[in-house]
């Protein structure tokens, strides 16, 4: 299992199994599908305990949106973690910084020659902006409706990629600004997480009065790292799809 | 009630599927792909949890954010990690070894 | 008083290393990281102790709790610190400042540095979360993060093979979190919170539970790589940059068992029958006995030792049976775990300085290729050195912390009248001994030395993995200290976990 690996355009239909036991292994999903349905039916739902306590303290929380609640104050460990796991992908992924004066280049240039095509142009200087304000508003509305920060990092990033695509904008991910910005969620997080611990003796714990505040900081911060580390990704795995193709022309 | 068995129903089968095709596919885009099945097929499960009646129970919701961006990330290292292979097998075209 | 103090440095296990991986990621440069580690490991080393001390202040009946943002559980998440998972955190802050201090020297190169220092920082970061976890779900991420840096560590190395074996490893992986994940959504379903203590004292057999028992096995399994799901390990092991592989056997499949362990005895155990018990056990003796055959067959001194892991990991599963066994008398249970509780910390150190060795050894001679090692005793003596010591733990030769394990684990299989498990772990020391003997042997053959390669390993690095060696040795003079230091630790809701008492 997990051993012959293809990834070349002319192996998509090659399986790792043998057609019996393609067969074989079908029967036996299906088998387990069925009883994994089965013991679903048979056995009730619990009450919504969980739903009825967040309403309860939703008031405590600083937030007015349920699930936003959830996220950034009962349980924003899990989202601390989440960041962290988008941060090792973003450190994998990161090139490496450049020998040549690095540090002073800006981390988004418009350097390149290419002039763009002026509808391209126009369209840009209305999309882009036009983006951030979208994310910046899914930002806010995230206290209070269905929004919050991984929605509006994923909204901005769509604004870098819309900038990066249309060629005469370039990312430097190897630039400290780039490192910066990446890690500001994380960061900002456990220094919130470490100050609250301060402030009520408990880790996490955010005083009722500044819990508002607090969270708006920790998810802007969050919003900033998420579409930039989004970003990264976009650019640089598609950097790796056209290398190749540079290479042997 | 109905309902909630077709989101469950629709879920198991989604991650029944997911599994099939994790194993079976030998090209990893479409392992990739499968496993992202997968994940849908759990937020699935989870989506019909969070549902009584009038009241939305906010944790799963939570929950199945958390897991997109997780899926996010390990799909973006797996893509990532097949790319850095094929610039490496690109520099050594024709090498027996590879 | 003191013990108080100390609970609340429990968050820290987590905000230490992520602190760290944060600053080393901003600042990228070399320099800063190698500073900032050496600081923070021992910071992590000093709370470890902290929480040791204090959890053997506490003789409370229940494992100690810490709820983040004040809310407690179910709503919000709690932290657990119980006996086990003390001496988890523990052997990891000890690991991580030997390996730290291994990898300043290893990872010279600057480019290679700022990509180590914050992925090693984020992986310790979910290592000690999933130790300290008490929330379902929170584990799940966890295990998302020493997954995804497992995998971002071991492409450092940068070569096909690692990237390969990297991007099994990472596909497996993600196979196993989400039937973790869907085996968690099925128990939310049905007892409505995510709390493990609560979700132990609400489980109750049935065809939902034992769904949901075998999902999140099945999950932790692949993680652990017990035998049929064992394939992934050893070209992962084996390609990674050598503190990667050691914390890799050390570490990273320990974690994913420290929660098998508490799925199967705590939170589902009503949900658990003797059969599957058993079932486990078997698959934990065909992997030692596979696993030595193996490693004994292979021709890279690196993918035997990786081989040896998963006969070595064999050996922790001997613990379902052996529990399933005691169902009458509790302290047969807590014999069998604290045994294994034992061999995790033998392994830990013995593989980690195998492992440390095998990569100098690597870096010496341009190779791993056993047959062509002729005389490299004479070339790198403290190497070869090591990775005997290492071995005799590793085989279970008295003095060592592996016999003391064995003896251990031994004792309870006959107490319990399991004599095929007996047989079983008799059998893996001696084919342990054949094929550690067959590498010494090559070693230690008199033909001309080896030509080295331009790269020689300081001799300072090989004295971090001789160092490694001989604390497993020591382990062993100290059986009864470290025992006792396992009784104390404060008596968990596990039954046989309370062997910590």
């Amino acid at each position: 299992m997990f051993t012959k690996l293809e990834f070349r355009k002319r192996e998509a239909n090659r399986r790792e199994l043998p057609p019996f036991a393609v067969y074989a292994l079908g029967f036996v999903v299906i088998v387990l599908s069925v009883a994994l349905m089965f013991s679903v039916v048979v056995s009730g739902k619990a009450a919504p305990k969980l739903a009825g306590l967040a309403a309860e303290k939703l008031e405590a929380s600083g937030v007015e949106n349920p699930v936003t609640a959830v996220l950034l104050n009962f349980r924003s460990y899990d989202t601390l973690l989440e960041i962290a796991v988008l941060l090792i992908v973003a450190i994998a992924v990161l090139p490496a910084r450049s020998s040549n004066a690095a540090g002073v280049a800006h981390f988004c240039s418009a350097d390149k020659q290419d002039v763009l095509n002026p509808v391209l142009a126009a369209l840009l200087r209305w999309l882009v902006p036009l983006a951030i304000l979208v994310g910046g508003y899914l930002l806010w509305t995230g206290a209070y409706s269905p929004g919050g920060a991984f929605q509006a990092g994923a909204v901005i990033a769509g604004a870098g990629v819309a900038l990066s695509l249309a060629g005469r904008h370039e990312f430097l991910w190897h630039t400290t600004a780039a490192r910066i910005v990446i890690n500001l969620g994380l960061f900002v997080f456990i220094a919130v997480a470490l100050s609250n611990a301060l402030l009520t003796g408990t880790t996490l714990q955010y005083p009722v009065d500044y819990a508002g505040m607090l969270i708006l900081v920790v998810e802007i911060a969050a919003t900033v790292s998420i579409a930039a580390i989004l970003l990264l990704l976009f650019t640089e795995l598609k950097a790796m799809v056209d290398a190749p193709r540079e290479g042997r022309q | 009630m109905t309902q909630d068995l077709l989101y469950n129903a629709t879920g198991i089968a989604l991650f029944g599927i997911g599994v099939f095709g994790a194993i079976v596919a030998a090209h990893i885009i479409r392992k990739l792909i499968a496993l992202n099945i997968m994940g849908i097929g759990v937020f699935m499960v989870l989506l019909a949890t969070a549902r009584h009646g009038e009241i939305t129970d906010p944790v799963p919701h939570a929950m199945v954010l958390t897991g997109i961006v997780v899926a996010v990330a390990g799909t973006a290292l797996c893509l990532w990690l097949t790319l850095r292979i094929r610039l490496l097998d690109d520099v050594n075209e024709g090498d027996p070894q590879r | 008083m003191i013990s108080s103090l100390a609970l609340s440095l429990l968050p820290l296990t987590v905000g230490l290393p992520l602190l760290a991986a944060t600053v080393c990621a901003m600042t990228s440069a070399r320099r800063w990281c190698v500073g900032t580690s050496v600081v923070f490991s021992l910071l992590q080393l000093i709370t470890a102790i902290m929480l040791l001390l204090a959890i053997q202040d506490i003789d409370a009946d229940e494992p100690l709790r810490y709820s983040l943002g004040g809310w407690g559980a179910p709503l919000g998440i709690d932290l657990v610190l119980n006996g086990l998972s003390t001496i988890m955190l523990l052997i990891t802050a000890v690991l991580v400042v030997i390996l730290s201090i291994y990898s300043i020297g290893y990872f010279a190169d600057n480019a290679k540095a700022a990509r180590f220092w914050p992925l090693w920082w984020l992986l310790v970061a979910g290592l000690n979360a999933a130790f300290v976890a008490g929330d379902a779900f929170n584990i799940y991420v966890a295990l998302e993060m020493i997954g995804l840096g497992a995998v971002a560590l071991i492409a450092i190395a940068g070569t096909r093979t690692a990237l390969m074996s990297a991007l099994r490893y990472a596909l497996v992986g993600l196979l196993g979190s989400l039937c973790y994940l869907f085996g968690v959504a099925l128990l939310y379903r049905v007892y409505g919170t995510l709390d493990l203590v609560q979700l132990a004292a609400a489980t109750q057999a049935g065809p939902i539970t034992w769904a949901s028992l075998a999902l999140v096995s099945v999950g932790l399994l692949l993680k652990t790589a017990l035998l049929p799901l064992h394939f992934w390990l050893p070209p992962a092991h084996a390609s990674a940059p050598p503190p990667v592989s050691a914390v890799l056997s050390a570490l990273v499949v320990k974690a994913s068992f420290y929660l098998l362990i508490r799925f199967w005895l705590e939170v589902l155990a009503p949900a658990t029958t003797d059969f599957a018990m058993n079932l486990l056990g078997l698959l934990g003796a065909v992997a030692i006995l596979w696993g030595c055959i193996a490693a004994f067959r292979t021709q890279r001194l690196k993918l035997l030792v990786a081989y040896s892991t998963v006969a070595q990991l064999g050996y922790l599963f001997l613990l379902f049976p052996l529990v399933a066994a005691s169902d009458s008398s509790p302290n047969l249970s807590n014999m069998a775990v604290t045994a294994v509780v034992y061999f995790i910390i033998a392994h830990a150190l013995a593989k980690a300085a195998m492992f440390l060795s095998a990569g100098d050894i690597q870096l010496f001679n341009g190779h791993d290729t056993i047959d062509k090692l002729q005389g490299v005793a004479r070339a790198q003596p403290i190497a070869v050195l090591t990775f005997a010591i290492a071995g005799v733990s590793l085989i279970g030769l008295p003095p060592s912390g592996g016999f003391i394990a064995k003896w251990l684990l031994l004792n309870a299989a006959i107490d319990s009248g399991h004599w095929v498990w007996v047989i079983v772990m008799l059998a893996g020391g001696l084919l342990a001994a054949v094929y550690i003997g067959r590498v010494l042997n090559v070693a230690f053959s008199q033909t001309t030395a080896p030509t080295p390669t331009t790269t020689r390993p300081r001799t300072s690095m090989s004295c971090i993995g001789l160092s490694l060696a001989l604390m497993a040795v020591l382990l062993g003079f100290n059986a009864e200290w470290i025992l006792q230091l396992a009784n104390g630790t404060g008596e968990s809701s596990v039954p046989g976990m309370g062997a910590l008492k």
